[in-house]
């Protein structure tokens, strides 16, 4: 695991997300309403949505292409729904995020 | 042997720290205090009350100087401390006075954070921290005059309602959307904004400070958005850091704060750090019962006893502001295996939510009630299982006992076994138990979860009187359908309420209406924005992360993530130079597709959503607007080409759509809105299937509505007719309006006029021309906050970072 650096909480708004690009495809970093930052995959585990640019509510979000429900916290998709993305590891120090990447996969890029 | 024992500070934790060592080791040691405030020690977390004039500074004293003599400590007043020599263990002071110790103690406290603006150091610019900047504020209420306090934490509010208790024209500036962000869910935070605003202390949240201004002394405060405030006294609360410099010097070990292991001892074996100053475990504290824990510990360790370690505990925090009820513990946010009750009563403005995970209490917000507090504190900190109290723990100690009705008694004859739902094979045990496990409340969860009477829907009888055998009384089939699972208000109820009660924000909303979920789901939320928008459309700001990607982005998302985007082609008219534009986006962007609409205009498909502002920017420059192809809000009008073209054209059919998309682009409706106009009877502009459309005839122009041309195929409905364009768009602008104040969210105009009747929409708008009129000036003014094109906004920088990733990290590595 190595960790990097990938900006400030100010740099998500209070229940919004933002998208980081990594050679492991993009990673969404989200904000909710406590000021809590989570890191998913931003790739729908229905049809590949991409979730950032969904509405975050709780420690959710819904999918902007056919309203699926995930959960922040585990990558699972909520309600009767069933599926799951890989959830990052996310620091938060002071205000400082990093997320932690698997080397191994990135040398194999 | 009598040891030197040096403190640097003389606040409430050394205090503290050395009354535990008298008592535990008299006469070990011989005290000196350096404290850089010309005084005693003094209870800070007072100041409030002194501000406010409950108290005065001698109620607050906690040691005076007779204390000091007994234990015959000597105390520097007015002496800051200015070098550490760890060497010779010596402390030298500003005064020149140098003390050398055996053991040193450094509690220097915390500086209040000033925040980096122009005008920062302006005459009237205090902060809020000791006895000095309490004098200072009460000297400058004398003039009774406006003040600003920036920050709306616990300190700006106390410091708020001192200020106006003193006479005192306040506001508080707040960079966060809901006051106590930290402490408070928004729920709370909306309750207490009420509060407070109640007490004649204006707010503002989301309120960021560009310059203080004025010539030699403070005369206001100018925001990001421009807006000028004007104030003679500038007060900044917006946080505390540990004074670490000293230590830092010294060469200690600093990070946030000084360095201690949970014996509070710094990297220095004769060093000892407490207070606010203190980094302990990563952490560092600024409420009292912390502080006071490490003086204890502090103090054992000092005395000989290392057993005593700093373990972390939360703690409870109140506002010191007389009738406002307030109390936050522990972890409140929401999530999956954390479950929430939530009581909310609005006629008496309580909140009370508790966050539970496994059945215990970790975290509690209660707002206007807060008897409970020291209750709930305890379940949490002794891990109390609750679930034998759980219906009725939200109500409070004094309701616990008695036992809870068993759900599953009513449950009527028919085995478990039995098929309920033919088409997808579910049994009447699958359907009663998820109801139970699952907490199902609506047939539509129950279709959701066992798919009974998701398919032909023929059992759908059934299914009902399953859950109301299951959930009793409070299933009732014929209710209305609750807008979504946060609340069991339909849209007209909210609708009806948000005017009634004059709420203006969602909060505002979710706390009045007594939404059972905090911060709502991807369903109530754009409802409520809209709903918001279309009644306060002076007032209301906006929420953009309740609004759907498409209205945040201005494009339309398609299913690989990239958008559509679609400018603004008049009635469908353009010309070359237009083309031309559109053309040199399509090479320069290499865009996939373009294709032409069916409301007459071009689409640009598979632009990468990072395109998006310099797409736009191109456009823009050649004229182009937003089409709004992705709003819930007027799309297009139509049109053909009329008397100027046509022969058979009766009235300038392309002249007048321009004019009325002219008119109303820009305005938000329930679901999107499509007009059209066409010349004549012949309606080669399909007017007849459109939400609103004209048939223009030799004797003037008939206009048509609640037509549908997508899931349902409805030809429209005739309005009436009318002579002239002025009087057609008046009818049309006022049809629109009716329907945006009326509609429910996501509502077109056919099922809204199928739901309150033809009759009472063209009474209404073709016979009484008062209430037409009224409805024709409230979009008007709703039209002047919402023309403004979203593109040529967000060209200019706005919400820049919807548009970038935030980072993007790995690849160097992966070249390598």
């Amino acid at each position: 695991m190595n960790w990097y650096p990938i900006g400030k909480i100010e740099d998500i708004p209070l229940r919004g997300a933002r998208c980081v690009k990594t050679p492991q495809g993009k990673i969404g970093v989200f904000r909710t309403v406590e000021n809590e930052v989570f890191a998913i995959e931003d790739h729908c585990p229905h049809k590949g949505g991409p979730l950032t640019q969904g509405i975050v509510h709780g420690k959710a979000v819904t999918c902007p292409l056919h309203n699926w429900v995930i959960s922040l916290e585990t990558g699972k998709a909520l309600g009767a729904d069933e599926g799951a993305v890989r959830s990052i590891p996310v620091k938060n120090e002071d205000g400082a995020l990093s997320i932690a990447l698997e080397s191994l996969m990135m040398a194999a890029e | 042997m009598t040891e030197k024992l040096v403190i640097i500070g003389n606040g409430m934790a050394p205090g503290r720290m050395l009354e535990h060592l008298f008592e535990r080791a008299p006469g070990q040691y011989q005290v000196t205090i350096f404290n850089a405030e010309p005084r005693v020690n003094y209870d800070r977390i007072m100041l409030s009350p002194v501000l406010s004039g409950e108290k005065d500074y001698e109620e607050i004293i906690i040691h005076g100087d007779g204390w000091y003599i007994k234990h015959g400590i000597t105390l520097y007043k007015g002496h800051k401390i200015i070098n550490i020599d760890r060497a010779r263990k010596t402390v030298t002071s500003d005064h020149g006075v140098t003390e050398s110790y055996d053991k040193l103690v450094i509690a220097t406290g915390s500086v209040p954070f000033i925040i980096p603006v122009p005008g920062k150091d302006l005459r009237g610019v205090i902060t809020y921290r000791d006895l000095d900047d309490v004098q200072a504020m009460l000297l400058a209420a004398q003039s009774r005059e406006k003040a600003i306090v920036i920050g709306g934490g616990l300190l700006g509010l106390e410091a708020a309602a001192g200020l106006a208790s003193r006479g005192m024209d306040v506001t508080v500036l707040h960079v966060m959307p809901t006051l106590m962000e930290r402490q408070l869910d928004p729920a709370a935070g909306y309750l207490l904004q009420k509060a407070v605003e109640e007490r004649g202390i204006k707010v503002i949240c989301k309120a960021n400070t560009k310059a203080i201004v004025g010539d030699g002394k403070v005369e206001g405060i100018e925001l990001d958005d421009g807006r000028i405030i004007p104030a003679t006294l500038v007060v900044m609360a917006v946080g505390i850091r540990p004074s670490v410099g000293l230590a830092k010097e010294a060469g200690l070990a600093v990070n946030r704060g000084i360095v201690v292991d949970d014996g509070m001892q710094t990297s220095d074996g004769s060093i000892w750090a407490l207070g606010e100053c203190a980094e302990v475990g990563g952490m560092v504290y600024g409420l009292v019962a912390p502080l006071y824990e490490m003086a204890r510990v502090a103090a054992s360790h000092l005395a000989g006893d290392h057993s005593a370690t700093f373990v972390h505990s939360d703690t409870p925090t109140k506002l010191k502001v007389t009738g406002i009820e307030l109390f936050s513990l522990g972890d409140f946010a929401d999530g999956d295996e954390r479950e929430e009750i939530v009581l909310r009563d609005a006629s008496a403005g309580v909140y009370k939510r508790l966050v539970l995970k496994d059945n215990k209490i970790i975290g509690t917000v209660l707002y206007g009630e807060t008897a409970d507090g020291a209750w709930f504190n305890d379940l949490k900190k002794k891990q109390t299982d609750i679930s034998q109290m759980r219906e009725t723990l939200i109500f409070g100690q004094a309701y616990q006992g008695g036992s809870p009705l068993d759900p599953m008694a009513a449950v009527a004859a028919l085995p478990d076994d039995a098929e309920i739902c033919g088409c997808n094979g579910v049994c009447k045990g699958k359907i009663t138990s998820s109801i139970t496990s699952k907490g199902l409340t609506s047939l539509d969860d129950v279709r959701a979860h066992t798919k009974a009477s998701a398919s032909c829907g023929s059992c759908t009888g059934l299914v009902e009187q399953l859950m109301t055998l299951t959930l009793g009384e409070s299933y009732n089939p014929a209710a209305v359908q609750p807008m979504c699972g946060c609340t069991d208000l339909g849209h007209d109820d909210v609708r009806r309420l948000i005017k009634a009660k004059g709420l203006k924000s969602i909060p505002a909303v979710m706390q009045e209406l007594e939404w059972k979920t905090s911060c709502g789901c991807a369903k109530c939320r754009p409802a409520l924005n809209y709903y918001l928008v279309c009644d306060w459309p002076d007032e209301y700001a906006d929420d953009y992360q309740s609004r759907f990607v498409n209205e945040r982005v201005h494009a339309n998302i398609q299913k690989d993530g990239t958008y559509s985007v679609v400018p603004r082609m008049w009635g469908g008219v353009t010309n070359a130079k237009e083309l031309r534009a559109i053309a040199d986006v399509v090479d320069k962007f290499d865009v996939p597709l373009v294709k032409v609409t069916g409301g007459q205009r071009i689409d640009l498909l598979g632009i990468e959503k990072e395109d998006l502002p310099a797409v736009w920017a191109d456009l823009g420059k050649a004229g182009f607007v937003s089409g709004q192809a992705y709003a819930k809000g007027l799309r297009t009008v139509k049109t053909c080409v009329g008397s100027d073209w046509c022969r058979f054209g009766t009235q300038d059919s392309t002249g007048l759509g321009i004019r009325i998309e002219k008119f109303m682009w820009g305005s938000w409706t329930p679901a999107k809105l499509k007009l059209a106009v066409s010349g004549c009877p012949r309606n080669c502009a399909e007017a007849t299937c459109k939400d609103i459309g004209v048939i223009c005839v030799d004797s003037g122009f008939e206009i048509h509505f609640a037509g549908a041309a997508g899931l349902d195929i409805k030809g429209t409905e005739v309005l009436g007719l009318v002579r002239t364009e002025d009087e057609a768009l008046e009818h049309i602008v006022a049809l629109t309006q009716m329907y945006r104040e009326q509609a429910r969210y996501l509502e077109r105009i056919y099922k809204w006029a199928k739901r309150i009747g033809l009759e009472e929409i063209r009474h209404q708008i073709m016979g009484d021309a008062d209430k037409r009129k009224a409805y024709y000036d409230r979009f008007v003014f709703s039209q002047k906050f919402a023309q403004v094109d979203p593109w040529s906004e967000r060209v200019s920088g706005k919400d820049k970072h919807e548009f970038q990733p935030m980072a993007s990290v790995g690849f160097n590595e992966a070249a390598e």
